[in-house]
């Protein structure tokens, strides 16, 4: 047998195998893409195919005359956006809102986590549960418990407690703001709170109490201090959500009363490109808008997950079958 | 703390203080939805059926309440059904198999749940009305199933990483596929998880509002949160019956929360944004 043949009959034993290999690793990716696939395609659909296009449509000048046939106008949005005379006025707006529900939601969150978690658990959990109701409820069905609450005197109970006769509303539609936004978030605080406060070893209040500490000294001196990873990610996490969500303010107030009195980043965006007053659409204005939050939104969702330990929650399966 | 404090009735009796304006808000919504008129929480005027008049008759220009409440029922249940389906069958090839770009995805899929999906909507609008789904249930229901699956894989993994791999190797090795296994083994244990998620899901999708409010023009495809919204926009505005109307849209919520309340609470607790 010549030479070239027997190299030619190895390479071909050698081969074979190879090729069933091939076959067999193509059968194994294609069963986790078949488990993939739905989740994938909609998520590329509706997350990632919607990021690059609030940045396309950002650069065009869309509108609901030129739906159609968008033009390509480059950063004139921006330069729109930046000389917008109520500009300052809607990120003063913007900062206020979310520093003063913030402060709400994370002291009530840290001060009904410690509450009930003292006292007996049973009335603990019923706390608990009554103050997920906000945020169970219907956004609409709460809204309308806020309108009928704030109601001008004798209906509502707020103008008959602080005589207000007024509504509320109207009156003081930052405070309604914060407060109804506030009594949602509260319990996302609370229950983060509350699962670090029982994951503190009990040793640590029994020595507290042994060395004859008060209550209100655990807590300042073992339970905060034990605490303050969770405060950063509740506020980091509650900071970006309520930079971009806009459905309470829509609903109670609508950005006024009055000229873009409670009007923030999002709910402006939110307007200039859907509200639906037809012939007045500023889609890429609105796009050129949204699309500042996306950034943002992408840059802190990253660095959430860098801060908050990204690589031990992807770490390798436990387990597959080679 | 596992120390009950000694002055612990003050603790309680702050509790049940700062947990006043929620209590006294759901006492209004009672009272006002069955009363003539209400001043604070005192119903003054006779008890009042009409405020229930919208359950047989349509009230001003709005579609009958049966056309709101069946697509309510419709998206809701779809949506829940279908977060379920697709997000189990991905979080368990994220648990169970090895392949390329799998950190990546999962990764992406953590990104996605921190990254705050209301920002996409001019986006999200416009892509509907390429593909031609605007103003439709299905828009809104493929929508809404996308924005909340990056919580449902993130959950369900964690819910497929504590079972114990023994029983599906068994079976793999006794030749049943990989989709068997899936289906009639991982999927009936981690049963707990899917109801978790399934009941939060039909929560969110029940309440939910800008969507159907932004996707969806015509009344016919109205969602409950819709028609109550149109009472709410109104400038003249019957209290009592919008209390009403609140309560109906409100009611089952209120059942599947006392029920569901041991799943929800391991949900809301891993992360909801808000």
């Amino acid at each position: 047998m010549a030479e070239s043949d027997r190299i030619a009959a190895q390479a071909e034993a050698e081969v074979a195998p190879a090729r069933v290999a091939a076959g067999a690793r193509v059968a194994r990716a294609a069963t986790p893409a078949l488990f993939l696939l739905p989740a994938g395609v909609l998520i590329a659909l509706f997350f990632l195919v919607p990021v690059a296009t609030t940045l396309y449509l950002s650069l065009t000048d869309i509108s609901t005359l030129t739906f159609r046939q968008p033009r390509w106008v480059g950063l004139a949005n921006y330069r729109d956006l930046l000389t917008d005379p109520f500009l300052p006025r809607i990120l003063l707006n913007t900062v206020r809102y979310v520093v003063l529900t913030l402060l709400f939601n994370v002291g009530m969150g840290l001060t009904l986590a410690v509450l009930t978690t003292a006292v007996r658990p049973g009335i603990g959990n019923q706390a608990r549960a009554l103050w997920l109701l906000p945020r169970i409820l219907p956004p609409v069905v709460y809204v309308l418990v806020w309108q009928g609450i704030s109601r001008e005197a004798p209906y509502g109970l707020l103008g008959i407690l602080t005589g207000s006769s007024r509504g509320w509303i109207t009156s003081h539609p930052w405070a309604t703001v914060v407060l109804a936004n506030g009594l949602v978030g509260a319990s996302f605080g609370m229950l983060i709170f509350t699962s670090a406060i029982r994951s503190i070893s009990p040793e640590l209040f029994y020595a507290a109490a042994v060395d004859g500490a008060t209550t209100w000294q655990t807590v300042r001196r073992v339970v905060l201090p034990l605490l303050r990873w969770p405060i950063l990610f509740v506020t980091a996490y509650q900071t970006l959500s309520l930079l971009t969500s806009f459905e309470y303010i829509l609903l109670l107030t609508d950005g006024g009363p009055g000229f873009y009195t409670t009007t923030v980043w999002s709910l402006h965006a939110y307007k200039l490109a859907l509200s639906n007053y037809y012939g007045n659409v500023q889609f890429g204005l609105g796009a050129a808008m949204a699309a500042v939050l996306v950034v943002v939104g992408v840059v802190v969702s990253v660095v959430y997950l860098r801060v908050f330990n990204f690589r031990q929650l992807v770490g390798e399966p436990r387990i597959e079958v080679s | 703390m596992p120390l009950l404090p000694p002055r612990w009735r003050l603790l309680v009796a702050a509790l049940a203080l700062l947990s006043l304006p929620i209590v006294a808000g759901v006492l209004w919504l009672l009272l006002t939805g069955w009363f003539d008129r209400v001043h604070g929480l005192l119903p003054v005027g006779g008890w009042s059926p009409g405020n229930w008049r919208f359950l047989w008759q349509p009230v001003g220009g709005r579609p009958p309440l049966r056309v709101p409440l069946v697509n309510s029922l419709v998206f809701a249940v779809v949506v829940a059904g279908l977060e379920v389906v697709v997000a189990s069958l991905a979080a368990y090839a994220i648990s169970r198999m090895s392949f390329p770009g799998r950190r990546a995805f999962l990764g992406l899929v953590l990104v996605l749940h921190a990254f705050p999906a209301v920002s996409l909507l001019i986006a999200i609008f416009y892509i509907l009305r390429l593909l031609g789904l605007f103003d439709t249930l299905v828009g809104v229901i493929l929508v809404k199933v996308a924005l909340e699956l990056p919580l449902g894989i993130w959950l369900m993994k964690g819910f497929f990483d504590y079972l114990s791999w023994e029983i599906e190797m068994a079976a793999l090795v006794d030749g049943m596929s990989r989709w068997g296994v899936f289906w009639r083994i991982a999927l009936p244990l981690v049963r707990p998880g899917l109801l978790a998620l399934g009941t939060f899901a039909l929560l969110s999708a029940w309440g939910e509002f800008i969507l159907p409010f932004t996707l969806i023009v015509s009344s016919q495809r109205w969602t409950m949160a819709m028609y109550m919204q149109s009472f709410l926009s109104e400038a003249f505005t019957d209290f009592g019956m919008m209390a009403a109307v609140g309560l109906t849209y409100a009611a089952p919520v209120l059942v599947l929360f006392v029920l569901g309340q041991r799943y929800l609470l391991s949900i809301y607790a891993g992360g909801v944004k808000g």
